[in-house]
């Protein structure tokens, strides 16, 4: 019963799986060839790396929605390799480095297969983002200057990053066209998300650079018939016979030291960014499913095997593709497996056109790129957390930055634990008990909940142990955390813990953790849960109000309702509805309550994507309760987005008496009969005679989004009535 | 007559800062039992410390019929483990230390060693008072071993001694029985299934350990079950610590093998940090 209904649900979901797989090849295609070229190896080594990746991914691996492909953090690593490892040879350097790479999908198949997914929570959180800062810093000290059309700077990468001023004043007198694509393109990426336009936000970012500089290239050749003033050498170039010239892994170093370092760095940065962007990823899935990360381990060890037997890059799971996935719709893995199809049509049939890319628009991406691994947002984020936290990370980059990634996270291990011995000033206490087992977890008899203690402390160092019992509680029920004979907890655990309350939130479960507040006030907590939310940095900043808050102020009054300023970072009552389904809600702001608590206007910040692909939006929302029960469904506007979406397989109820508003609206749910009934004439009509809003109703309440940015006073007026009007309109049905 | 395992108390003292509160608290677990009680000391027998002695054993409120005290030369712990079996001893009481500025408690060498060698049931006393302190709630261990129904009914007779309200029966469960591991959302049914499963099949074997005590139905003493999954001995320490049990009975250590030195087994995580007062009982059958 269970396989027929999955076969079915598959072939159901197909087409939008296609659609999905389709936008995600639109930004692999770019990042698979600049980061390849990032990593001096053929541009087309990462083409082979995303194809390759997507199809045994797809077929062999654990997760649901995550895309695979050559990863952002190997770049740095594989540059190393490839420049250390050929001594100067950077063709055999690329042979040595696929026989590493080779090596490290062995490694990373036994990793899945000895179950070791768990061995990230070994890294302390702070030391992490350190280490990613240092690779966003060496991608973008590097790519800086390809990026204006100068390839010729060498130096490690703080050389490099020294360098870049001198770049910015000369790059005119030597590429001053390919120079001008990578600086406009680097500023369209970062502008990007500003644009609210949705037409053109269904090309992601990146293909839109890699199709304006294709443009101006044509534009050359068939318009003003010149030839393009992009040297050769800034152009990509694709060998004519792709099978004939398979390179050969060489695996003359075996036992070199160097080159089992670079085994040991590429397995490492592979681990940690694919665990990462997978726990990230699951947060964005509409079907709420826990990936199995082992056996997602397993397969991108596999894939980076075939990988580098065809002089592909690393496969690792990657955060920015899969968000775009998720974004797009994707459901399960085959939209992974349609984004490699369409990767190599791409290639077997465009061949010509991607060899017109300027390598100032790949690199331009890639210092896009860097700088959101490298953001200085991420250092202000964990210095709120606590200053020593700063210090950990700050010692990480630059460790990195100077020696190497395994060094650097060495470092950024050891500084933590020295923190921690500081803070609590007892050796005695991580010593005595590091080995013991520490976490007591049993189904409360009497209540059906999951009770869950800590004893003595919990850090990074033993994270695992209460991780092993936390995954054994299904996310729907409720889970109760003590850590009343815990003294000390440390970040890592906290964000550890704020990723499972996201969690269980999803499926709506209880997450709860207690004990901690005597805890702070006995011993200053250094971590304080409240500390590692970082909505709590925007909590001080309001003290005086807009005057868009005075004007809500005002509303409320005149019509006697509550207004609320304050900013709430866990915004109740909008869970179960389709829309937050693939994005993230970050807090709710500027509540209108009216009196009987029906109606609930607020504006709320929310990110959709992650990563290079992450944009932050704001908007109005009117949460209310319906007087009547109603199907689940969702109302908007029919355009060009959704009719796309339709044609993707996403289905539109249509009514054939009502031909004005089945082309104006596009409504979906799963409860044809239900909610062909609700729509009578009376419904249809009020609809129609009124402003277009975003209406979803998830059984009991409705929620009505108002623009794609914050509302104007007068917009929610007009929303409120609108609610008001619908309302008395759906009491009449009863 | 109710059953009562424990006719032979023994008890070795040294003159120490609470010997005073052991020797308040001893007397009156022997009067609760209704036992003999057996002190004997190990060292110099001076004039001196025995007229200290009678003194303070004058001044305890309650106490049972038959005391007698012993002054033996020797060995400490050779010589207690000699005493237990000389006198036929039921129950060995020992005194357990505080750890300096930590509220942890642990056995200072001897006991730890008496809890070892001692032919009897133990009892590790955390926090002797001179006043009383009620002894509400028992924990008692139910995991599936030939020595579990002793331990119960001994829990049982206990409890009634004491006039507990009530007990609980903990069934740790090897995370091993369950033999899935949880991956992804469909092993974390299957494996949540087999917990209820496992967890249905060992209430049904605590309910008929109790079924046989004939104190469970007449007096009108509360028990409770609780399954936990985790790792035999460590996890019904804490569990006893968090519902703040007085008393946690267990059952003696099977015979110890060399490996088990290395491989600390049941007993030794309890042992290290005690949660609460401990009753190790020694099974008729172990040995």
């Amino acid at each position: 019963m269970g396989k027929k209904n999955t076969a079915l649900t598959f072939f159901k979901e197909l087409p939008q799986n296609i659609f999905a797989g389709f936008v995600v090849s639109l930004v692999a295609l770019p990042l698979a060839l600049g980061l390849a070229i990032a990593s001096e190896a053929p541009p087309l080594a990462g083409i082979v790396a995303a194809v390759v990746g997507g199809v045994v991914v797809a077929v062999f691996g654990g997760s649901h929605i995550t895309i695979s492909g050559p990863g952002n953090g190997l770049v740095i690593v594989l540059l190393a390799a490839i420049t250390s490892l050929g001594a100067g040879n950077l063709y055999q350097g690329y042979l040595f480095t696929l026989a590493a790479i080779i090596l490290s999908g062995v490694l990373l198949f036994l990793f899945g297969a000895l179950r070791l997914g768990a061995m990230s929570e070994f890294f302390p959180a702070s030391a992490l983002q350190g280490m990613l800062a240092a690779i966003g810093v060496g991608i973008l000290a590097k790519q800086f200057h390809v990026m204006l059309g100068l390839t010729s700077v060498s130096g490690d990468t703080i050389e490099q990053l020294m360098r870049i001023p001198d770049s910015l004043l000369l790059f005119l007198g030597f590429h001053p066209f390919a120079g001008i694509i990578g600086v406009v393109s680097v500023l369209f990426l970062f502008f990007y998300s500003r644009i609210r336009n949705p037409y053109f936000h269904l090309i992601p970012a990146p293909m839109w650079v890699v199709v304006g500089s294709i443009g101006i290239g044509y534009y050359y050749q068939l318009v003003l018939k010149e030839v393009v003033p992009i040297a050769p050498e800034l152009l990509i170039k694709i060998p004519e016979k792709i099978i004939s010239t398979l390179p050969r892994p060489n695996f003359g170093k075996l036992l070199d030291l160097d080159f089992l370092g670079v085994v040991i760095s590429i397995t490492l940065i592979a681990v940690i960014e694919s665990l990462l962007s997978i726990k990230a990823v699951d947060k964005l899935d509409i079907k709420k499913r826990r990936s199995n990360v082992n056996k997602d381990l397993r397969a991108l060890g596999l894939a980076s095997i075939i990988s580098g037997f065809l002089g592909g890059l690393n496969v690792v799971t990657v955060i920015a593709r899969s968000s775009v996935n998720a974004n797009n719709g994707g459901t399960n893995r085959s939209s992974n497996f349609f984004h490699a199809i369409f990767l190599m049509l791409f290639v077997l049939f465009l061949g010509d056109q991607i060899q017109r890319i300027p390598l100032t628009a790949l690199a331009a991406i890639l210092v896009f790129t860097g700088y959101k691994l490298a953001s200085p947002e991420n250092l202000v984020r964990i210095y709120k957390i606590g200053p020593e936290q700063a210090l950990i990370f700050i010692i990480t980059l630059v460790t990195t930055l100077f020696t190497s990634l395994v060094t650097g996270i060495t470092a950024g291990i050891l500084s933590t634990f020295i923190t921690h011995l500081f803070l609590r000033k007892s050796l005695y206490l991580f010593s005595l008990n590091l080995f013991k087992p520490n976490v007591l977890m049993y189904r409360e008899e009497a209540t059906g909940n999951y009770y869950v203690s800590v004893k003595n402390f919990c850090s990074f160092l033993n994270f695992y142990r209460l991780k092993m019992k936390l995954d054994q509680i299904p996310e729907s029920e409720h889970a109760i955390v003590d850590f009343s004979l815990c003294d000390f907890v440390d970040h890592t655990v906290m964000e550890g813990l704020y990723d499972y309350q996201r969690s269980f939130d999803r499926k709506n479960g209880v997450f709860e953790t207690i004990g901690l507040d005597i805890h702070a006030a006995q011993t200053q907590h250094p971590f304080a849960v409240r500390k590692s939310l970082p909505i709590n940095m925007l909590m001080g900043l309001k003290n005086s109000l807009t005057n868009r808050q005075k004007n809500l102020s005002a509303l409320a009054k005149q019509l006697s309702w509550e207004y609320l300023p304050k900013i709430d970072s866990s915004p109740k009552g909008i869970k179960g509805f389709l829309f937050f389904e693939s994005k993230v809600v970050n807090y709710s702001v500027n509540r209108l309550v009216d009196g009987k608590q029906k109606f609930n206007v607020f504006d709320l910040s929310y990110s959709e994507g992650a990563f290079i692909t992450k944009e932050d939006l704001k908007g109005t929302f009117l949460l209310f309760k319906s007087p009547i029960i109603l199907p689940v469904f969702v109302l908007d506007k029919e355009d060009f987005k959704t009719a796309l979406y339709q044609w993707a397989g996403f289905n539109d109820i249509n009514f054939k008496k009502h031909p004005d508003f089945s082309k104006r609206f596009h409504l979906s749910g799963h409860d044809h009969a239900k909610i062909k009934s609700l729509f009578n004439s009376d419904l249809i009509y009020f609809f129609e005679s009124h402003p277009i809003f975003h209406i979803e109703s998830n059984g009991k309440h409705l929620l009505i989004k108002g623009n794609d940015r914050l509302s104007g006073l007068q917009e929610i007026k007009i929303m409120i009535t609108f609610a008001k009007d619908l309302v008395s309109l759906l009491k009449n049905q009863k | 007559m109710v059953f009562n395992p424990f006719k032979k108390l023994l008890f070795g003292f040294a003159f120490s800062p609470s010997l005073r509160a052991n020797v308040f608290e001893v007397t009156r677990l022997a009067s609760f039992f209704k036992a003999k009680l057996i002190f004997v000391h190990v060292g110099e027998k001076t004039t001196s410390k025995e007229t200290e002695f009678d003194a303070l054993l004058k001044e305890c409120p309650l106490k049972p019929k038959d005391v007698s005290v012993f002054w033996k030369k020797g060995e400490p712990v050779k010589t207690l483990a000699s005493c237990c079996e000389e006198f036929d001893v039921d129950l060995l009481l020992l005194g357990a230390l505080k750890r300096e500025n930590v509220v942890k408690y642990y056995l200072g060498s001897i006991a730890r060693k008496l809890t070892r060698e001692a032919p009897c049931s133990v009892l590790l006393m955390l926090k002797p008072s001179i006043e009383r302190v009620p002894c509400k709630h028992v924990v008692v261990n139910g995991f599936d071993s030939p020595q579990t129904q002793e331990t119960v009914e001994a829990a049982f007779s206990v409890g009634c001694a004491l006039s507990s309200e009530k007990i609980t029966v903990v069934e740790e469960i090897s995370e091993s029985r369950v033999a899935v591991t949880v991956d992804d959302d469909r092993s974390l049914r299957k494996a949540t299934l087999k917990k209820e499963k496992i967890d249905r099949e060992e209430k049904i074997r605590v309910a008929d350990i109790i079924k046989k005590i004939s104190l469970a139905k007449t007096k009108g003493l509360k028990w409770e079950t609780q399954s936990i999954f985790g790792s035999r001995g460590y996890s019904i320490g804490h569990y006893a610590r968090i519902v703040r049990a007085d008393l946690l009975i267990m059952n003696a250590q099977e015979k110890p093998r060399f490996y088990h030195r290395f491989f600390p087994k049941d007993l030794e995580h309890i042992l290290a940090e005690l949660p609460t007062d401990v009753l190790i009982i020694q099974s008729k059958n172990n040995g």
